[in-house]
């Protein structure tokens, strides 16, 4: 099902709407936020040199560094008395980036919410266990308003208690699941150790899963605990851009559909910053036209990806971007080469005899990084050789991939630390 | 005839080796005999136990991966040459053993696990040549 009769809309009235919503939005944070007009004078743009949406590459781009700049209400685009909700990021270092909402902003958030959990095969029917943490992380309250505003039954159970998680599922019949792709696969392991067997005991149906990456062999490792005909689609979003509902994945499994009507995207290089031609893979870029108290111009997510204008065969004529390769965040430099956790992830869970829990440590020796990869076995055996086998598979496939030499280490079952929210695998200890 | 040996996968980490004893001790699960493998990651510990899966049950209830696996105990004479003539017994009718380790010595016999890859062809060997193998019943006797 189409949730808004928007997302198939013709390319040229798409664009219309866009342009119209662009013009209007740079010309209120030119005269709104001072340090807007203040960084577009610096790049000499007035808001009238925004003709076309070609325009919009003549704009500065926005970083997180500009809200940390600007914290906490710096770039807010209306007075404080007109916002309705605040939220911010962990911001592990240093300050948070905070974002808020008005109340034109929640309305806009649950529409845009409502369209990809439609797109992900929600409906009325559903029970929705949503078991994001709730709190300052804008997941678990963008999934919650939007599957209500579907008619969906919201169990809002946060993150942790998993045993509790299990009996929720159980004694509500939850249909649909929202959570990390990690704590998906937690909660199957917790459901599986007290005699409960997901697919044949549990009523789950549908698992909307974000806030992490979903690589193909993540979506297989979950389809193998939660069975062959669950429907998983991954969904995407930023709290400084909204939190999720930017993009979400409808059954197609082609990519994301872009909320194009509320977001511009852009792919650049990130090392340039030049606008790169449809297909090629770079940063995204996104523009809020659609926002009351934080539209961010061109804000620079550090995501890596492409996107695809070329219509769905699910009917929507939304873009879509390709799911993510990683996060240029992410992106590890060991001896030179450049490693996204999720191509080791996908190594792993190519390995049949490992389960899907790992850790990645990066060291260094002397003048040389050093990569060390805990894995956890799945299964016991009395076999040296079963071990062997083992390790020497991953440490193959990783040269064979990556380029670089490894160190695999087994650890038994349920050993690897778990995690609710997004989970944290990589330490990297080269700096200290 | 074939006893049930409880291997544990441990990984080389200081203490983890005790752990696991410490469980089979809270249970009051007797050990018989052990063999320790290790590289410089990770170990197999080998175990014969009084009862094995009742080890088993509480390694996993503890936290601990564990396995059951099927091997073979002969009670041999304690004299020079027993074990190889054996073996060499074996080798003849086409058997193989992956690895062993002593169980225990009295004072004319001695007891040896053997841990092969094909058991039932193993125990047949064993039982056309007449050597001695044990039970987990007689296990308590030992």
């Amino acid at each position: 099902m189409i949730w808004s009769k928007e997302e198939t809309l013709p390319r040229e009235e798409i664009e219309k709407i866009q342009l119209e919503r662009l013009q209007e939005t740079i010309t209120r944070v030119y005269s709104k936020v001072p340090a807007y007009a203040k960084k577009m004078d610096e790049a000499g743009v007035k808001p009238e040199d925004i003709k076309t949406l070609k325009d919009l590459s003549k704009l500065p781009f926005v970083t997180k560094q500009d809200m940390r700049d600007n914290y906490p209400f710096g770039l807010f685009a209306v007075p404080k008395d007109k916002l309705v909700r605040i939220h911010a990021s962990s911001g592990t270092t240093g300050k948070p980036t905070v974002v808020g909402y008005t109340q034109g902003d929640l309305e806009t958030w649950t529409e845009c919410v409502s369209r990809i959990a439609c797109m992900g095969g929600a409906t009325e029917k559903d029970v929705a266990q949503i078991c994001f943490g709730y709190g300052m992380f804008t997941g678990a309250l963008g999934l919650h308003y939007g599957l209500e505003n579907i008619g969906a039954a919201i169990v809002p159970s946060s993150t942790g208690n998993s045993q509790k998680q299990i009996m929720y599922m159980q004694d509500f019949e939850t249909s649909l699941l929202v959570a990390t792709p990690s704590y998906a696969l937690r909660l199957a392991e917790v459901a599986k150790e007290m005699g409960v067997e997901p697919e044949r005991d549990l009523k789950v149906k549908i698992a909307l899963v974000g806030s992490e990456l979903l690589t193909d062999a993540m979506r297989e490792e979950m389809h193998k605990f939660w069975g062959k005909d669950i429907l998983i689609t991954s969904n995407y979003g930023m709290s400084e851009l909204m939190g999720p509902g930017v993009s979400g994945e409808c059954l197609e499994h082609c990519g994301m559909h872009i909320n194009e009507d509320y977001f511009i995207p852009e792919i650049i290089d990130p090392k340039t910053g030049e606008v790169l031609p449809e297909g090629e893979q770079g940063e995204l870029v996104i523009t809020c036209i659609k926002k009351d108290a934080l539209p961010l111009i061109r804000y620079r997510t550090k995501d890596i990806t492409r996107l695809f204008y070329e219509k769905c065969k699910c009917g929507r004529t939304f873009c879509r971007m390709e799911n993510l390769s990683g996060r240029s965040d992410d992106m590890l430099k060991i001896r030179g080469v450049n490693v996204f956790p999720s191509q080791i992830e996908e190594v792993i869970l190519s390995v049949e005899e490992l389960g899907p829990h790992y850790e990645i440590i990066l060291e260094r020796e002397g003048f040389l990084d050093k990569l060390t990869v805990k894995v956890e076995l799945a299964h016991s055996t009395d076999s040296f050789s079963v071990l062997e086998k083992i390790t020497a598979e991953v440490r193959n496939k990783l040269k064979i991939i990556l380029g670089l030499d490894a160190k695999v280490m087994l650890e038994s079952p349920n050993t690897l630390q778990r995690f609710e929210g997004k989970a944290k695998r990589v330490k990297d200890l080269r700096s200290k | 005839m074939f006893v049930k040996q409880l291997t544990v996968f441990i990984e080389n980490r200081s203490g983890r080796l005790s752990e696991v004893l410490g469980v089979l001790k809270d249970n009051n699960v007797s050990i018989l005999s052990l063999s320790l493998a290790d590289t410089t990651e990770y170990g197999l510990l080998r175990l014969i136990v009084d009862n094995a899966t009742l080890g088993r049950e509480k390694l996993t209830e503890n936290g601990f991966s564990s396995l059951l696996t099927e091997v073979s105990i002969i009670k041999i004479p304690h004299k020079v040459g027993s074990l190889q003539k054996i073996l060499e017994t074996i080798d003849k009718n086409g058997g193989n053993i992956e690895y062993m380790y002593g169980l225990s010595i009295e004072s004319d016999m001695a007891y040896v696990v053997l841990k092969t890859s094909d058991i039932q062809k193993l125990d047949r060997i064993l039982e056309e040549n007449n050597i001695h193998t044990i039970s987990c019943e007689d296990l308590a006797n030992v």
